[in-house]
């Protein structure tokens, strides 16, 4: 896809940018003290954290990666809505009281209070790295993503720009400015993600998405003996005919000697258009036949047909929120689906009509009927998939440190539920966005993230603008936020604690703007190597990490009173191994190797099912074999 | 007033509280996993019609949400009310 620059887009990016800045400056000066550079100095706002929380948790995932999953398989992605907010339950009944309670900066001062265990640091301070450098690896594919189109640079400059501005952020002022600037961000973020929504649902739904948008070309078919024999329209050249996994006629046609793709029709009786990318034999990339800057590469995405109260309309105008959803139900809707063609260097995107009450049902990703041919394993891909989330999100290290930022556990309580609502609005609104985006010929199928900005760019320059730049800070945000974590565990828990290094206050502070550099450079290196991964893929897989290897630990620790130091950390390294071993032999990284998704040893694309039992398992077998040690264990928690 | 576990005030109240939380995460776990049960066992009770015009996914997972959100005000109130109740010196 190629996009034109704004200048707008240009200023108010810089504008933004610009007082994130300014607001890390002011911040710097105030910070001197460790607890000051890890935890904010205690003394932030329970309703400014509540905010801050949403900011760290609505991060390139939620934003690009659930809205991009709506537009393109419906209500599979607002799973990912219900299972993200689900899992602060979680966090708030069971969590954030008793974590607040017991731990200073990090995550592993919580689990490891009560013990004072090598061995829990060690696994403690490995399993935060691990898991925040997951989630870093989309928060850096996205912010390259966005600067393609809203900064006309080129992925890894995106990347560098974040990255850059990040370890300025960090290595200036630590957890008071992030969190400053992840509350303005959150805010902002709600704020427009409604605007958004309020103009998707005044817009209505409609059969013509605007005078931009292509009518994708349909040309006559003449089959004998279910063979392609002709075409009816003599401006057309029949050039080759491909059959695809026995059931897809693709058929290329020539015309003023640009070949473009097109699809068989079902009934056989016509060939229509489909999108396609082509490296030809001189290594040139052609989109639908044409170089990129023909702009012959559309935006796709449309309804068919519109019924309200049974009667067809061509547009509805606007709508009420729960009216755009049952007359979205009545409709009919072009989504396109991607098939690459063998022995080809060709992808091709053919139209796909679905009907809108498939695109508010499950199903469309994660097969769950019977009827539409799911199987044992992907039912259990869907259940291991709403497992992972619902415990997840209490078990993410960028996340538990924002406890530490507030002074009281009640404090701690209330940003939580301040948290729960505004994250919980956000949800209810990605799908409006998304579904929205699926019908306003906004799509870019090669990138289902920029489904979001793209939606608002249809609704107007300045909108896209803005709602780009926000999304961009989300991904400043919530990088922060990670690199504080990482920056506490290899400072604060690993060379202070684990290696005993008695560091003063601000030799542990420099310990970690060093460490906070270190993993900066890290990020910057792995967001150029992992461009073009799906970023909700990852997040995914960092919850699935996350829940496995920490939450089984923490939930033991708070309610199993035999729960051992050697438990836990037994634990924690059984759910990073197997859930990055079963991840790692899965169906989607074996497409990713260039292998048959049919070829994994393990058909299922989600650890958490096997990986979260088995961590808390081997947490209750090497706890009760290691009973003798609890004699000595410092009794805090329960005595209070 | 930051920071560390051992500087902060005894909490009365954290017991009481504490088991107040994991009620309250029982009912909303039994509420989530009937979601993910029906996806799993019968996912077209999903497209029936509940509530006006709106289908049980839709009705079910906005639910969902809207239920985090209301049990985390009430589970709030009770605790502050303990916390004020059991915590006077």
């Amino acid at each position: 896809m190629i996009y034109d620059v704004s200048i707008w887009a240009i200023i108010i990016f810089v504008v933004f940018v610009g007082s994130v800045l300014g607001l890390s400056f002011y911040f710097a000066r105030k910070t001197k003290s460790a607890s000051g550079y890890y935890a904010a100095g205690g003394n932030i706002h329970w309703g400014v954290n509540g905010i801050a929380f949403a900011g760290d948790y609505l991060s390139a995932a939620s934003f690009l990666g659930i809205c991009g999953m709506i537009a393109f398989s419906g209500y599979d992605g607002f799973l990912y809505s219900i299972g993200y907010l689900a899992g602060w339950v979680v966090a708030l009944f069971l969590v954030a009281e008793p974590l607040k309670r017991l731990g200073k900066y990090t995550f592993t001062d919580a689990l490891d209070a009560r013990f004072n265990s090598k061995s829990i640091k060690l696994t403690a301070s490995i399993s935060t790295l691990i898991v925040s450098v997951f989630y870093l690896i989309p928060q850096m594919v996205g912010a390259g993503d966005l600067v393609v189109p809203l900064l006309g640079l080129p992925h890894y400059a995106g990347v560098l720009i974040v990255g850059t501005i990040v370890i300025f952020i960090v290595a200036t002022a630590g957890m008071t400015s992030t969190t400053y600037v992840q509350f303005i961000k959150g805010a902002l973020l709600i704020v427009f993600s409604t605007i958004l929504t309020i103009y998707i649902l005044n817009n209505g739904l409609t059969l013509n998405p605007g005078e931009k948008y292509h009518e994708f070309i349909k040309v006559g078919a003449v089959v004998e003996d279910q063979k392609l024999v002709g075409i009816t329209d003599s401006t057309y050249s029949l050039k080759e005919s491909v059959t695809v996994e026995g059931k897809y006629t693709f058929v290329s046609l020539e015309k003023n000697e640009v070949v473009r793709w097109f699809k068989l029709s079902g009934d056989s009786s016509y060939l229509e258009e489909m999108l396609s990318i082509s490296v030809a034999d001189d290594g040139t990339t052609l989109y639908n036949g044409e170089p990129k800057s023909a702009q012959k590469f559309y935006q796709v995405g449309h309804l068919t047909k519109i019924v309200v109260d049974g009667v067809e309309v061509d547009k509805t105008g606007p709508l009420g929120p729960f009216k755009f959803l049952s007359t979205m139900e009545n409709s009919e809707l072009i989504r396109f689906t991607k098939k690459a063609m063998p022995n080809k260097n060709t992808t091709v995107w053919y139209p796909t009509p679905t009907s809108g009450r498939d695109m508010i049902n499950p199903g469309l990703l994660y097969k769950v009927s019977t009827k539409a041919g799911a199987t044992f394993w992907t039912k259990m891909n869907f259940v291991s998939l709403m497992l992972a989330l619902f415990l997840g999100t209490s078990a993410l290290p960028h996340i538990l440190i924002r406890y530490y930022t507030v002074s009281s556990q009640r404090a701690a309580r209330k940003s939580t539920i301040v948290a729960i609502a505004a994250i919980g609005f956000f949800y209810m609104l990605t799908l409006y966005m998304g579904l929205g985006a699926s019908v306003n010929g906004v799509l870019d199928v090669e990138s289902s993230n920029m489904s979001g900005p793209l939606l608002a760019k249809y609704f107007g320059i300045g909108l896209f603008s803005i709602i780009s730049a926000i999304a961009f800070a989300t991904v400043l945000g919530t990088v922060s936020g990670l690199i504080v974590a990482s920056s506490g565990a290899i400072a604060h828990d690993f060379m202070d604690k684990y290696l005993n290094m008695k560091m003063d206050d601000r030799k542990k502070v420099k310990a970690g703007k060093i460490a906070a550099f270190g993993v900066g450079i890290f990020a910057i290196l792995l967001g150029i190597l992992f461009k073009g991964m799906n970023v909700s893929f990852l997040v995914g897989l960092a919850f699935a990490v996350a829940a496995s290897a920490n939450l089984p630990a923490i939930l033991f620790l708070l309610f199993w009173e035999k729960t051992t130091a050697k438990g836990i950390a037994f634990s924690i390294v059984t759910g990073i191994l197997s859930s990055v071993f079963i991840i790692l032999l899965s169906p989607s990284m074996y497409e990713r190797y260039g292998l048959l998704k049919s070829a994994a040893p393990i058909p299922l694309d989600n650890p958490g099912i096997i990986s979260i039992p088995l961590s808390a398992l081997v947490l209750v077998v090497v706890s009760l074999l290691s009973q003798k040690d609890n004699k000595s264990k410092v009794e805090n928690y329960h005595n209070d | 007033m930051h920071g560390p576990a051992a500087k902060m005030e005894a909490d009365k109240a954290a017991a009481k509280k504490s088991k107040l939380g994991v009620t309250l995460f029982i009912v909303y776990t039994l509420l989530y996993s009937g979601f993910v049960m029906i996806g799993l066992f019968n996912p077209e009770l999903l497209g029936v019609h509940v509530i006006g015009k709106q289908n049980l996914s839709i009705v079910y997972g906005f639910g969902l949400i809207v239920l985090a959100i209301v049990m985390g005000f009430i589970y709030n109130a009770i605790c502050t009310r303990m916390e004020d109740k059991m915590n006077i010196k």
